[in-house]
């Protein structure tokens, strides 16, 4: 749909690049056409946000399930989709389809798998996959353990200038693992990897990526050694990105305790140092994106024992009122946060979104950052409801969204 | 300790006469399962060591036969192979009349999902009086405890907990001790060195609880790739030369090696493991004089522990482990089931308040 008649959103604290500024916000045709000092014109649809955060819409950098109601309560646009679906994204005709498939008012980019069927070996037809629609290639789950497999994707990818998104986890040290070694693994005598596991698989990725001269991100980066790898091989200028999903900054392995699956992610929680870890990289920068991971399982994959249940958790509908928990503790600020939720991802996407710039797509998210509200599970708009964060009262609620300067939800 | 024996023996359901030392009726042990040694207070601990001393008299008395749990039925649902301790619960159920039926579960296809808790739901509209589980994943207990109406007992949950063979080691190294003159009611003072799999060993996190609740000093020796992480936070002391370990050791207990959960290798053989972390006749004399030696089976003779040690009557109490073995899960069984029983004092409600 396309959008009808130009929108003006006025009384609004406007989340810019630059800093929070107080105006009003002009798009037409479908993209921001002005930004701070502007008012209506005859015909406008206006919408008064008193004194509301705008936001850009959330751009989800590597989303397992297309699962719009979440999205759309999460005030997400626009999500990056990891190749591990059923089957795998591993064919133009399926990347293509799923990247329409949630049109028109969720945008769906789909990051294609970089081996076929996700086994690591045989290298997908990359470049098929980009005409596509493809905005990035993804390794899914798993680490590539074969390192000349990696090494070859890698400058497939730099040639065809596509984002590499790498799960970073050895492999062979992370075997079976379910959970981070350490007192609550060894109490609870779960099948553990050390921590290490992720700062090797950064380690070797990084010296590939720079090989290659490919632009790397890894998705998930949970450690101290592996975040430093990060943060020195930026001061380098190597063209390495990391992201992080609130689980991560807010938790620790304590919350296994008790064998709660849906505390069961991959990678494992960590130890509350690595907690403060990725706490202090998203102060300094060293992480650049914080996305959902949404990963919605059922009782048939959750309700289990620890170790069988499946990782992954259904982290749509708690991305911003988590990440505000960041700007509240003055960890960082809101535009800040905002380059992390929506410019960062657009930016590894190579998509015109993401920021409250003149000229992009008029994806915007009205936000009341202070409306609380308690995260239930069974109440949860997701395809399923598990959370860690069950029972937890948050703040910080989407109350209105727009794709394309259209509203969402009619 | 001496006292034991005979202050337990009350009837029935051991209310908690005016001589007890113990909480009055259910307030003794207020828990509906049992789990893990983590739930356990010193003093329940001591209270189930305490009931079993009438069974351990029963069982080596002419008539083995109590009818306490007469007309209850109980299930043992052991998702993963066992000889001894299935034997073990069968007897220790038979022993005090209920109606004892064994559900040998292949393990692959109740690996998945749902099944394991269909199979939980289904043995609860079967109105099992107790569920006794063994099952190959940590937690998976826990689980199947969470959707049943009646007591459940772990018999042991993947590399989590085996909490009635911490017990009855409890009991039968209190018994030796006993009979040695050395007798007290609990370990303190007592260093016990735990060597083999820690890293699989449910048992050896059980007993580490157990034991150290009882006030002993454990060790733990085992080679660095079969040691978990940070065992030291859960108040053990972790040793890889086993020598050292041995040094100064009042027990020592020999684990097996759990291949069926190793993968991929973790030790270069049998042999070299028998040459480092083996108990010989001569590793055993670095121990303090006369130290005890334990094993909770099944042993692999000639890897982790010679005949000539696990032979030894006076040294070795592999034997009466077993033998205990049965006693505890008589106890464990009849206190677990004094609630829907309707024992005096036991009919309360869990953690509620009430009139004895």
């Amino acid at each position: 749909m396309k959008q009808q008649r130009a929108l003006t959103i006025t009384n609004a604290q406007l989340v810019t690049p630059g800093g929070v500024v107080d105006g009003s916000l002009r798009c037409a045709d479908g993209a921001l056409f002005a930004v701070g000092d502007v008012a209506a014109e005859g015909g406008d649809e206006t919408v008064d946000a008193r004194g509301g955060l705008v936001l850009p819409g959330l751009v989800d950098f590597g989303v397992f399930a297309i699962d719009k109601p979440a999205f759309h309560f999460g005030g997400i646009t626009r999500a990056a989709l990891m190749p591990d679906q059923s089957p795998p994204l591993d064919l133009p005709s399926r990347v293509s389809y799923i990247a329409k498939s949630g049109k028109p008012d969720l945008w769906v980019h789909p990051l294609a798998a970089a081996t076929r069927a996700l086994d690591g070996e045989q290298l997908a037809e990359l470049g098929l996959m980009q005409a596509a629609g493809a905005r990035g290639i993804a390794t899914g789950r798993r680490w590539i353990a074969d390192s000349g497999t990696m090494l070859r994707v890698l400058q497939y990818a730099a040639m065809l200038d596509l984002v590499v998104v790498a799960h970073a986890e050895d492999a062979a040290l992370a075997g079976n693992a379910a959970a981070t070694a350490g007192e609550m693994a060894t109490r609870m005598g779960l099948p553990s990897a050390p921590p290490e596991a992720e700062a090797l698989a950064v380690a070797r990725d990084i010296a590939l990526a720079e090989m290659a001269g490919a632009r790397l991100h890894f998705r998930q980066v949970t450690t101290r050694a592996a975040l430093d790898l990060v943060r020195t091989a930026k001061a380098r200028g190597v063209a390495v990105t990391a992201g992080v999903t609130p689980a991560h900054f807010m938790l620790s392995d304590l919350e296994t305790g008790g064998f709660r699956t849906f505390a069961r992610l991959s990678p494992p929680l960590r130890s509350e140092a690595d907690r403060q870890a990725v706490r202090e990289a998203i102060a300094d920068g060293t992480i650049d994106v914080i996305s959902s991971g949404h990963d919605p399982r059922g009782v048939e994959d959750k309700r289990l024992p620890f170790a069988d249940a499946e990782p992954g958790m259904a982290g749509a509908e708690t991305l911003l009122a988590l990440s505000l928990t960041l700007v509240r503790d003055a960890v960082i600020d809101h535009a800040r946060l905002a380059d992390l939720l929506c410019a960062a991802p657009a930016r590894l996407l190579g998509i015109n979104a993401g920021s409250l710039a003149p000229g992009t797509e008029a994806d915007i998210a009205l936000v009341d950052p202070d409306k609380p509200w308690i995260v239930s599970s069974a109440r949860m708009q997701a395809a399923a409801g598990n959370t860690p964060f069950d029972g937890q009262p948050v703040q910080g609620r989407v109350t209105a969204l727009w794709k394309g300067g259209v509203h969402v939800g009619g | 300790m001496t006292s034991a024996a005979s202050s337990s023996g009350s009837a029935g359901g051991g209310a908690g006469g005016g001589g007890s030392r113990y909480p009055a009726g259910g307030h003794a042990f207020p828990h509906r399962d049992l789990t893990g040694i983590a739930q356990l207070e010193r003093h329940e601990i001591l209270y189930l060591l305490d009931e079993a001393e009438q069974w351990v008299e029963l069982n080596r008395s002419a008539n083995k036969r109590a009818e306490h749990l007469s007309g209850l039925t109980i299930i043992n649902a052991f998702f993963e192979n066992s000889t001894r301790t299935l034997l073990s619960f069968e007897i220790a159920g038979k022993r005090l009349g209920a109606d004892v039926v064994n559900m040998h579960a292949a393990t692959s296809s109740t690996k998945k999902g749902e099944t394991l808790i269909d199979t939980a739901i289904t043995l609860n509209a079967m109105r099992a009086d107790a569920i006794v589980i063994r099952h190959g994943s940590s937690g998976a207990v826990d689980l199947i405890a969470s959707k049943v109406d009646c007591p459940v007992l772990n018999a042991g949950d993947g590399s989590h907990e085996h909490p009635t063979q911490a017990l009855l080691d409890a009991l039968a190294l209190r018994h030796a001790l006993e009979e040695r003159g050395e007798g007290a009611e609990d370990f303190t003072g007592l260093t016990v060195t735990i060597c083999g799999d820690i890293l699989h060993s449910r048992v050896a996190r059980s007993n580490i609880l157990c034991l150290q609740a009882m006030g002993a000093t454990v060790r733990v020796c085992a080679p660095p790739a079969l040691m978990p992480a940070a065992i030291e936070r859960m108040g053990a002391e972790p040793f890889t030369d086993f020598d050292a370990a041995l040094a100064g050791s009042d027990v020592v207990m020999m684990l097996r090696l759990q291949s069926e959960r190793m993968s991929g290798q973790f030790i270069p053989s049998a042999r070299e493991y028998h040459h480092l972390y083996g108990l010989t006749a001569d590793r055993l004399d670095r121990a303090a004089p006369d130290a005890l030696v334990m094993h909770p089976g099944p042993m692999n003779r000639g890897v982790e522990i010679d005949s000539d040690v696990a032979d030894r009557l006076d040294r070795s109490i592999i034997t009466r482990q077993v033998e205990m073995g049965v006693a505890i899960r008589m106890a464990c069984l009849d206190i677990l089931t004094r609630r829907s029983r309707g024992i005096e004092g036991w009919s309360g409600e869990l953690g509620k308040g009430q009139w004895v």
